[in-house]
């Protein structure tokens, strides 16, 4: 069993034992509330620290967008919130309130309950991400039954149901087909079908487009928003693709070497960044929308790797101004600061510089 | 342009073939594809008869001059990297003409093309599968210099170190693995073996999808400054519509083995004409909040139909929105429809002019309104129908 | 179709392989069938009356037909109607060939069933609980008695076991088998002997394929959907592992019905090996011949039920 990190603010003078710090723990209000995961995996090159720290709330009807690249820690996350990591090789410690419910030291028995019932994911290539042996229907009457005491008449027509709703045409007749039989835009439907069966409320879609072409992507966004209104469900939307997050999210949180780098509205993030990783990601994209004048501004450098993060803030050896603060981001570590509010940020910088370099040299230029 | 450093040290090349490759003509494009296409066929049986074709490309034309950007997008089975495979003449054309430097390459045999392979290069998509994990990076790199079996002035070594330093990656790293590299390094790596031998033609396909955001843009940026600096021309194939507006000069956009529309960039991007490239560009989502729901939305029902059994006439007509009877009878041919700007389309947007009223001989042309306004599409949010 | 041309091709090269490789001449066989110091008027009579000295293929065709339309044998005194599929007659025994095979092929059938039912359990069973137990000290355990089962022949666990098992501690009877009505549970020991080998191989390639399968992204999206680790492992898990499974032993199978030639050699079961194994060592060839026919005759039709099994268990096959 994991034990708390003593680190944090909330209430930890009182855990003195495993098993007595549950009654230390404040339920919060928020529906969705993650504080100060930790996921970290010991291998026989060291510790590897994929999630460091990381906390967040959402509400029900409300998107978060999870952005980072590769090694990011953001789909470790995502797994790390269904309890779908093996403690046998995972460490896994802070919380996880889900509806009033803490899920990283309940039992296992207790999450899996919670899984594909009131949380559910669709993954990111939903060809390997179905069996290739059962037919979709099959597979989405398994996942509606396991939570739900049905006949298998009533999980067929079920299935059937779910799978008209996310737009297949003929469901009665597709339900018998296996994945392969299935294009790639209606099999990423058929997953969302099946993640949906059992109403969740809370739906993560790690890279749900990624895998998609565009004119695909389209509907199958547009299809997790109309679905998101009318269950009224959160969801967190993992994606390295800002338009993805642009057009559907209502907070961001960019994630970088397994931390919080910058945490904002939407429209903060966007129009109002304050961490040098934002801007960066920001002036690396090429822009459908307009053409840019100048050529595109990267990031120095490469996303580190987890065995090696850097010291400091793990940003600094890409970060075009590191200088600027005497050094400080080598050495220590930034907090996650709320600079203003609902928008948090960690960087050495001052918020009055930040937003100088922002609007005199990041923001012209993109 | 020095065409007598090319050909210096080919000795394979018959003298007929030497007298094509004279210095291409002041306008005349560098690559010139007529009607180019590919059908791959489908056996059965035991006698493993011909029973279908997947038309994978199904007739091309484009030309790309010398010093320029041209784009290929398109979605996935569009035929996009099948065109690049042809011209690199790594996969057979079944019909159409290859025309680089004023010399027809279609049919030319391995032998004769080899030469020619200094002045063609192809940079790959996977930065992981491409390079040889047993090989040094200078192996790697200076493989060219071998194979074609060409003596530098201080040693192919240190023209590997050059090429290295030249895309940004340390000289000293030459004995190192591919596997000591990230996944950017290593397009850099592909980047330096493609320039080797200094090619006038790049045919890059997908050369920055595999890499995450960041890093893309390095690559991105390195490959606009390598053609500055070495005066190349490329041809990118890609399905990422923003970095192709970012980095190609015009764009051919392709559904279904045939070009659909081809115009400059900011034509194409700004004013496209064709339903598909409307379609394909207000489905791309746009990294700002502020656009949400500002934009129109064109939203296309159902996948792309299968290469084997292609709609007749205009293939795009299954999924089109402004379809009529004639596009499921007369294909529309790919004609400029504003200087610079061709579309294939019965119905063009953003112009005045039709493919029908061009080809009125073909005198079906019903009470044929151009651009019958506004697509029939909702703003955004507007649910799909069967949701 | 293909089957039948491999068949024919098998049938072709032992034809005209055996003899050659085993350095027989005409005069030899002859000389076998004529019994001792027969004088060259015998010989050539012999030779004679078999065609022995007849071209190859034309000897060759004699063999075909008698498998397809059967074949009559001189053998001075009497003549010997051998029906078809008549594989031709031995000179040692004075048994056609296809009678002494269908003789001895249950015998082969009990042996090589028994011991695929106790291998495919046990191999499995402890694969997937070591695939499930990785790294732990049952995982390892069982990888060490898989290794060694792997490097164990069954003459050695076979003579190990008859010696403690059967003579010292008297546990069980003394093997015997010898016709398709004995009591099948007289055959314990070799299908543990022999199982033992196979078990440990199939054990080492369940884990292997358990640990690559519960990798897979169907395997998370099953855990995803709330279904019970049980139902994760069984029905998602070991069902996609068993398929490539299945066609390994399809082969293993079939390659054991053809004679398990070292099990029945050290238990003294009269199998199809033992069959083999005689005419060898008798060089009479008409029976390896015909053992050699059978066994490729199995191996092909293991091959044909596991493609079909394969388009049964695995939808993609079926659909391409």
């Amino acid at each position: 069993m994991a034990r708390r990190n003593t680190g944090g603010k909330h209430a930890a003078g009182l855990v003195d034992d495993v098993g007595a710090h549950v009654a230390g723990r404040t339920p919060p209000s928020a529906f969705l509330e993650v504080r100060d995961l930790r996921i970290h995996f010991p291998t026989d090159d060291g510790l590897v620290r994929s999630v460091d720290g990381l906390s967040f709330r959402l509400e029900r009807g409300k998107t978060l967008g999870i952005v980072g690249e590769s090694g990011s820690g953001k789909s470790v996350t995502s797994l790390g919130i269904l309890g779908l990591h093996n403690r046998r090789n995972a460490t896994v410690s802070g919380e996880i309130w889900l509806d009033g419910q803490e899920l990283v030291h309940a039992s296992p028995g207790d999450v899996r309950a919670l899984r594909g019932r009131k949380m559910a994911m669709i993954f990111q290539d939903p060809l390997s991400a179905m069996h290739p042996f059962y037919t979709v229907g099959h597979q989405i009457v398994e996942a509606y039954r396991v939570h739900n005491d049905v006949s298998k008449r009533v999980a067929r027509k079920h299935a059937i149901d779910m799978l008209g709703r996310v737009g297949i045409p003929k469901p009665d007749k597709r339900v018998d087909d296996y994945p392969h039989q299935f294009s790639g835009g209606m099999r990423q439907r058929a997953m969302i079908a099946m993640a949906l069966s059992c109403d969740p409320e809370l739906l993560i879609a790690d890279e749900p487009t990624t895998a998609l072409d565009v004119t695909v992507q389209a509907q199958i966004l547009d299809l997790i928003r109309d679905l998101q209104q009318e269950f009224n469900s959160a969801v967190i939307m993992i994606t390295h693709d800002l338009g993805v997050v642009a057009e559907l999210s209502d907070d961001i949180l960019v994630m970088y070497a397994g931390r919080c780098a910058e945490y904002a509205s939407v429209d903060d993030a966007f129009h109002r960044p304050l961490h040098p990783y934002t801007w960066g990601l920001l002036g690396s994209m090429p822009r459908l929308d307009r053409e840019r004048s100048e050529r595109l501004m990267p990031i120095k450098g490469t996303p580190p790797s987890l065995i090696n993060v850097p010291s400091g803030c793990a940003f600094h050896p890409r970060c075009a101004y590191g200088e600027l603060n005497g050094g400080r981001s080598e050495t220590e570590r930034p907090e996650l600061v709320e600079v203003e509010p609902g928008h948090k940020a960690a960087c050495h910088l001052s918020l009055q510089q930040r937003r100088e370099i922002w609007e005199s040299e990041i923001r012209p230029k993109l | 342009m020095n065409i007598s450093k090319a050909t210096a040290g080919e000795t394979t090349v018959s003298a007929a073939a030497r007298a094509d490759a004279r210095p291409i003509r002041e306008g005349e494009p560098l690559l010139q594809v007529d009607n180019l296409g590919k059908h791959f066929p489908v056996t059965a049986g035991l006698l493993r008869r011909q029973v279908a074709a997947v038309k994978a490309v199904d007739g091309v034309s484009f030309s790309v001059h010398k010093g320029e950007t041209l784009g290929v997008v398109g979605e996935s089975g569009c035929g996009k990297s099948t065109t690049g495979r042809m011209i690199m003449r790594l996969l057979d054309p079944s019909f159409g003409r290859i025309v680089f430097e004023g010399r027809d390459i279609t049919k030319m045999s391995q032998g004769r093309l080899r030469p020619l392979r200094r002045d063609l290069q192809m940079i790959f998509q996977d930065p992981y599968s491409s390079l040889n994990p047993r090989k040094t990076v200078g192996a790697i790199v200076g493989a060219p210099f071998r194979l074609q079996n060409i003596k530098t002035e201080q040693g192919v070594k240190k023209a590997v170190q050059d090429l290295l330093e030249l895309v940004g990656l340390n000289p000293e790293h030459y004995n190192r693995y591919p596997h000591e590299f990230s996944g950017g390094q290593r397009q850099r790596i592909g980047i330096a073996r493609t320039l080797a031998l200094r090619p006038k033609l790049i045919v890059a396909d997908e050369p920055v999808s595999a890499l995450d955001v960041s890093v893309q843009a390095q690559v991105v940026n390195l490959m606009e400054d390598l053609q500055d600096e070495l005066d190349l021309t490329y041809v990118v194939i890609a399905h990422d519509l923003s970095v192709v507006r970012h980095i190609a000069d015009r764009v051919a956009v392709m559904y279904l083995g045939k070009i659909v529309e081809l115009a400059d960039r900011s034509d194409l991007y700004e004013r496209p004409m064709h339903p598909y490239t409307n379609a394909l560009l207000s489905a791309v989502p746009i990294p700002d909040p502020k656009d949400r729901g500002a934009r129109t939305r064109i939203r296309l029902q159902g996948d792309v139909p299968s290469p084997l059994d292609p709609p007749p006439a205009c293939r795009f007509h299954t999924r089109c929105w402004k379809a009529q009877e004639i596009c499921k009878q007369v294909e529309p041919p790919l004609i400029e429809l504003s200087p610079g700007h061709q579309a294939a389309c019965h119905f063009p947007e953003n112009t005045t002019v039709s493919a029908t009223d061009e080809v009125s001989r073909a005198a079906v042309a019903p009470g044929a309104a151009p651009a019958p306004g506004e697509p029939p599409s909702g703003p955004a949010g507007t649910p799909p129908p069967g949701v | 179709m293909g089957l039948l041309l491999i068949i024919s091709a098998v049938t072709y090269a032992i034809f005209f392989l055996v003899p050659r490789a085993a350095g027989v001449s005409s005069d030899d066989i002859a000389g076998r069938f004529a019994g001792k110091q027969p004088d060259a008027v015998t010989l050539a009579a012999i030779k004679d009356r078999f065609g022995f000295d007849d071209p190859v293929p034309v000897q060759y065709g004699k063999f075909i037909k008698g498998i397809v339309v059967g074949d009559t044998y001189d053998t001075g005194t009497d003549k010997i109607d051998c029906p078809a599929p008549c594989m031709g007659y031995s000179f040692r025994t004075n048994q056609s060939v296809t009678e002494q095979i269908v003789d001895r092929a249950p015998i082969t059938f009990m042996i090589a069933l028994g011991a695929a039912v106790l291998w495919v359990i046990a191999g499995v069973s402890i694969g997937v609980l070591s695939a499930l137990r990785r790294g732990t000290i049952i995982d390892r355990a069982a990888m060490a008695v898989a290794l060694a089962g792997v490097s164990l022949p069954v003459f050695f666990t076979g003579l190990l076991s008859l010696a403690f098992v059967v003579h010292k501690w008297q546990l069980l009877p003394s093997v015997n088998y010898s016709d398709i009505g004995d009591n099948p549970f007289n055959l314990i020991l070799p299908w543990i002997c022999l199982a033992f080998l196979y078990a440990a191989l199939y054990a080492r390639l369940t884990r292997a394929g358990m640990l690559e399968t519960m990798n897979e992204d169907f395997i998370r999206t099953a855990r995803a959907k709330g279904l019970p680790e049980r139902t994760v492992v069984f029905k998602h898990g070991l069902r996609a592992t068993l398929t490539p499974i299945m066609t390994v032993f399809g082969l293993d199978v079939g390659l054991l019905l053809g004679g398990a030639i070292i099990t029945e050699k050290t238990f003294s079961i009269p199998g199809l090996g033992q069959l083999a194994l005689d005419g060898v060592y008798q060089s009479d060839l008409p029976v390896v011949l015909g053992a050699t026919l059978t066994a490729a005759l199995f191996i092909v039709l293991a091959n044909l039920v596991v493609d079909i099994l394969y388009g049964v268990v695995d939808p993609r096959v079926r659909h391409s």
